[in-house]
Formats: C-alpha cells, structure tokens, sequence
C-alpha cells in the first residue's frame, strides 16, 4: 500500500483534457449513432433534393443547384450535431445521476465549458467532414475561401454546442430536451436557407430569416464555398462571433452560479 | 491540532424545507467518525455541501483547511465521496470509469494503484467489464474505488454498504480501516448502527437538521444509556426495595434498571438474604441502536 498522497503533482489542465477526452470517448464508442448515421439521413436528403431539383433551379449563378446544397447541409448536420452531443451528454448525466462524477472533482467553470464545447465542435466538424465527402461523390463542390470554410464550422459548431450545453443544464426531464429541440433548434435551422437562397422568399419571411442567426452560419459558410452569399460575408462573421461570445457567457455565468447542477 | 473537517454554524434553507440549521462540528484527522441520523436528518445535506454538489446558505465547512466554497478546488483534491446512490456510466468498462476519474482529479498513469484498487475490492476479474454487466454489490464496490482513486486524505463514506453482501462488507471494513490506520480520515453515515458502533471513534447524531448528540462512541454508550439486570427467581418475591428499579415484571422475571454495574452485587445480596434463589440472571449492556432511540426520541 502507498502513503497517502498530500503532495501529488496535480494540474487542472489534466483535468480539463481527460473530460474532454471521455466527452469524444463517448461518441466515438457509439460512432455508427452518433457519426454514420447522421451523415447517411443528411446524404439522402441531397439525393432526393437533388435529383428533384437539379437543373430547375440555380441559386447562385454558374453553381448548380446539388452543388449549392451541399454547404447548407454541411453546416446543417453540423449544427444539428454539435447540439446533440453536449445536450443529450449533459441531460443523459444528470438523469441516470453519473454527472457527480465530473462534479465531485476539482474541475472549474472554464474547464468544464472547455470541455464540452469542444467535444460537441469535434462532432459537429467530424460529422460535417462526413457529409461533405459524401456530397463529392455527386458534384464537385469547389472551396474558394477554405479558411472562412473553417472558421464558420467552428463557430457554428460553437454556438449550437453552447446552446446545447445551456439545454442540457436547464432540462430535467427527456421530453423537455426534446421540446428544445423540435421547437427551436430544428426550425430554426430549417428557415435558415439551407435548400434555398432567401431572396426567393416573400418578404415576412425573408425579414424572419434575418432576424435567425443561423441563416449568417449557412450564408457565411456557403460564402466559403462559392465566393457568393446572401448577405455581407462580413457582417456573417460578425454575427456569429457575437453570437457565440454571448453564448459562451450564458453557459460560463450558469456553470459558475452552478445553476441546476450544484444546488 | 489538525482537523480533517470544519463546520460552523452551517446552514442550508431549500425553498420548502429547512434541511441544516446551524452544524458545528470537527473531525481531527485520522478519526473514525459516524454521522448517524434518521432519513431526513440533513446528513446527505452535510456531505453534498462538503463535496461541493449543493452550496450552503450560511456557514462555513472546509475540508483538510480549505474552504469548499471560496478554495474549492483543494478541498475537493483532499475529498473522496462514496454516494448513496448507485450510478454509473453505461459508456465505460471498470477501468476505464477509474481512468477516468483519478484523470478528473489530475493524476494520469496511476494504474498500479487502479490495479491495487481492484485487488482489495475484489473486481480485479471485472476489470474490463462494461459497468452494466456489473451486479449491484460490484458497482457499489466501483464506487468505493473512485472515491479512492486520487489517494484523498479524507474520505467520506455515505450508506456505503446498503446491498453488499456480509462477506463483502467486512472485505470492506477491513480495507478501510487499513486505509484509517493509515491516517486517512474516514466519516461514515450508516442505518447499520452496529457497524458505527464497531468501527467509529466518535459520532455525531442529526435531528432535523441540527446536531442532537456529538462524543465519542464509548461515552454515548456509557451516558446516554441504563444497564439492566435481568433475573428469572425461583418465586416471584423480589425485595421490596427494588421496586422502584422494575421496569419490566412478567411473573418471575423482572428487569431492573442500574445506573452503574457495581450495584448488581447488593441486589444480588438482597435476594439471597430474603432466601429466595436466581434461576437465571443476565447483565444487559446498552447498544447504540438504543442509545440513538432515546436521543432521536428527544430523552
């Protein structure tokens, strides 16, 4: 047996990697749930989208319509998925009771936000990358401005996994995860003009589609793809860092007060 | 002296209930201490505000000297707590959950402790078994390892052994009173009043919320309590004398109540001078599962 360890070397950075290692841990053991299959639903929807509408329609000039949604759905399953992984993590945690285990040890605030945030940005980077091999079988989908490319995964990822953190706190039960998500996540990214350019919309619907975040994360992202958006690219990238600055502060101020998890 | 735990005048106010009202206690280090209590008592109160699960309304407790709330990253890094409840993560085998957790605390490679871990708990063959093929007296165990896992110097022990089997609780009891021998500091909530009895040096009883008794073990025993004297006689003649010390009389047996074991030999002198013989005769030690009767019953 060992003395009892006063003086064991200790650091809170190897606190922060190894929840954010179980966080990747726990998706990448259920891989064919959490990344193949998002990546097969969002493959189908090109294909039948694609077939239905190629050659009709052209949203943006010299880029044909299956090309034009490969980006939307990029981001789309990315969005979709960051969410998931930190929300369904956390309210999972708290329900089965296991979250004590990453309350019990010295873990702060930024560590714990460090952590989820970015296992939910793997998963939605690592699904999107799915998604994105698979549309290049269809078309090819030129990248002209990789690094906005980049920079909008990231931050929409960000966002949607902040959101997910603040969902999977706040929730007590399932069905009010599931409200959240139904109500407003999938809307939301629904009206974003991921399937269309939202100039072709009636103009209530073109003013509700500025007033969605996540319209500037399609719009921004697409920009990356076709040198061609909506909308100033700038004014995008703008939005979504306010955005997910905010959002940071929310989950941030939550996880400090220990609101709904330290009672 | 060094104290394990500091509370003082610990307070906890839920919207509904009043769960702590006002808990002064210490724990010196390397004390076997029993916190004991009905079901709503407000010891799991203690212990969470202690682990830093719920924040106190008033008060302070700190643990090993550091605040749990303003320095709480040391008091956690000093606190091993075994929960009540049975939780696990279906995600990960044994191993894994005990990687994982003393990573939690800032220790990376301490498999050959995690090895020892699983020796002493007998989970050494279950090692790479996901937690859900685990029966509920293995995962319990798994829980004991990861309240163990970062070597805490205070360890806290809540209804640790509620559906182990007996065999397996004394392999636990051994284990951890190595581990107290060792110089770690244990605290201990149990309905098992006879394990608190055998293994806790001092105890403190809740109440509603505030602490009701707090000595060491043997003085409860010997203050809180009457021995008794129980005699079958050969007649139902007991000296008159006695009568005021019946509190039991069915034909030929009484129990009487001592305040001190020396007076069984005048009673027994009495009775042999009024020529009526003990048929049989019993000295009838106080238990703490009596002594927590009488204090929970307010006498």
């Amino acid at each position: 047996m060992k003395k009892i360890a006063y003086d064991q070397q200790w650091s809170a950075m190897s606190g922060f990697s190894m929840l954010l290692y179980k966080e990747l841990l726990r998706f990448w053991k259920v891989a064919f749930q959490t990344i193949a299959g998002p990546v097969l639903t969002t493959v189908l929807y090109l294909v039948v989208f694609a077939h239905v509408l190629a050659g009709r329609v052209e949203v943006f000039p010299g880029v044909s319509y299956t090309a034009f949604l490969v980006p939307g759905l990029v981001m789309m399953s990315s969005l979709q998925n960051a969410f998931a992984n930190s929300s369904s993590s956390l309210i999972q945690s708290k329900i089965t009771g296991n979250i004590i285990f990453v309350l019990l040890p010295p873990l702060g605030a930024w560590e714990f936000f460090g952590a989820y945030l970015l296992a939910a940005i793997v998963r939605g980077v690592v699904v999107g990358i799915g998604v994105y091999l698979a549309g290049l079988i269809l078309t090819a989908v030129p990248m002209a401005k990789p690094l906005w490319v980049v920079i909008f995964a990231i931050l929409g990822s960000g966002i949607l996994g902040n959101l997910g953190i603040i969902a999977g706190i706040w929730a007590e039960k399932f069905d009010q995860m599931a409200a959240f998500q139904s109500f407003i996540i999938m809307p939301l990214t629904f009206l974003s003009g991921v399937f269309y350019s939202i100039h072709s919309l009636p103009p209530f619907w073109l003013w509700l589609s500025h007033a969605n975040p996540i319209f500037y994360l399609i719009d921004g992202f697409r920009y990356g793809f076709f040198a061609h958006s909506d909308v100033d690219p700038w004014l995008s990238l703008a939005i979504a860092t306010i955005s997910f600055l905010a959002l940071s502060f929310v989950v941030l101020t939550m996880l400090h007060r220990g609101y709904k998890l330290r009672h | 002296m060094a104290f394990a735990i500091q509370i003082a005048n610990l307070e906890k106010k839920y919207p509904t209930t009043h769960a702590l009202r006002g808990v002064s206690l210490s724990v010196e280090e390397g004390e076997f201490f029993g916190l004991l209590g009905p079901n709503g008592a407000g010891k799991t109160t203690l212990i969470s505000i202690l682990a830093g699960l719920t924040r106190p309304t008033g008060g302070s407790a700190s643990v090993m000297g550091h605040d749990v709330v303003t320095d709480y990253r040391n008091a956690r890094r000093n606190l091993g707590v075994v929960p009540q409840e049975i939780v696990f993560d279906p995600f990960f085998s044994v191993r894994e959950t005990l990687r994982l957790q003393s990573g939690y605390f800032g220790y990376r490679k301490n498999d050959a402790w995690i090895d020892e871990l699983l020796e002493r708990l007998h989970l050494a063959d279950k090692a790479n078994a996901n937690m859900r093929q685990l029966s509920g007296g293995m995962k319990r165990r798994v829980l004991v390892a990861q309240a163990l896992v970062h070597r805490p110097p205070v360890i806290v022990l809540d209804e640790p052994t509620a559906g182990v089997d007996v065999e397996l609780r004394q392999t636990l009891w051994q284990f951890i009173q190595e581990l107290n021998r060792q110089g770690h500091t244990i605290v201990l909530t149990t309905h098992y009043l006879e394990e608190a009895e055998t293994l806790c040096g001092r105890i403190a009883m809740l109440k509603s919320g505030q602490i009701v008794a707090l000595d060491s073990t043997k003085n409860l025993l010997a203050g809180f309590s009457e021995k008794y004297l129980r005699l079958t006689l050969g007649s139902n003649r007991l000296p008159a004398q006695f009568n005021v010390q019946i509190i039991a009389n069915t034909g030929n047996q009484y129990t009487l109540a001592l305040q001190d074991f020396t007076e069984v030999e005048p009673v027994l002198a009495a009775i042999r001078e009024s020529n009526v013989p003990i048929l049989e005769m019993e000295v009838v030690q106080p238990d703490l599962e009596e002594v927590f009767v009488k204090i929970m019953a307010g006498q």
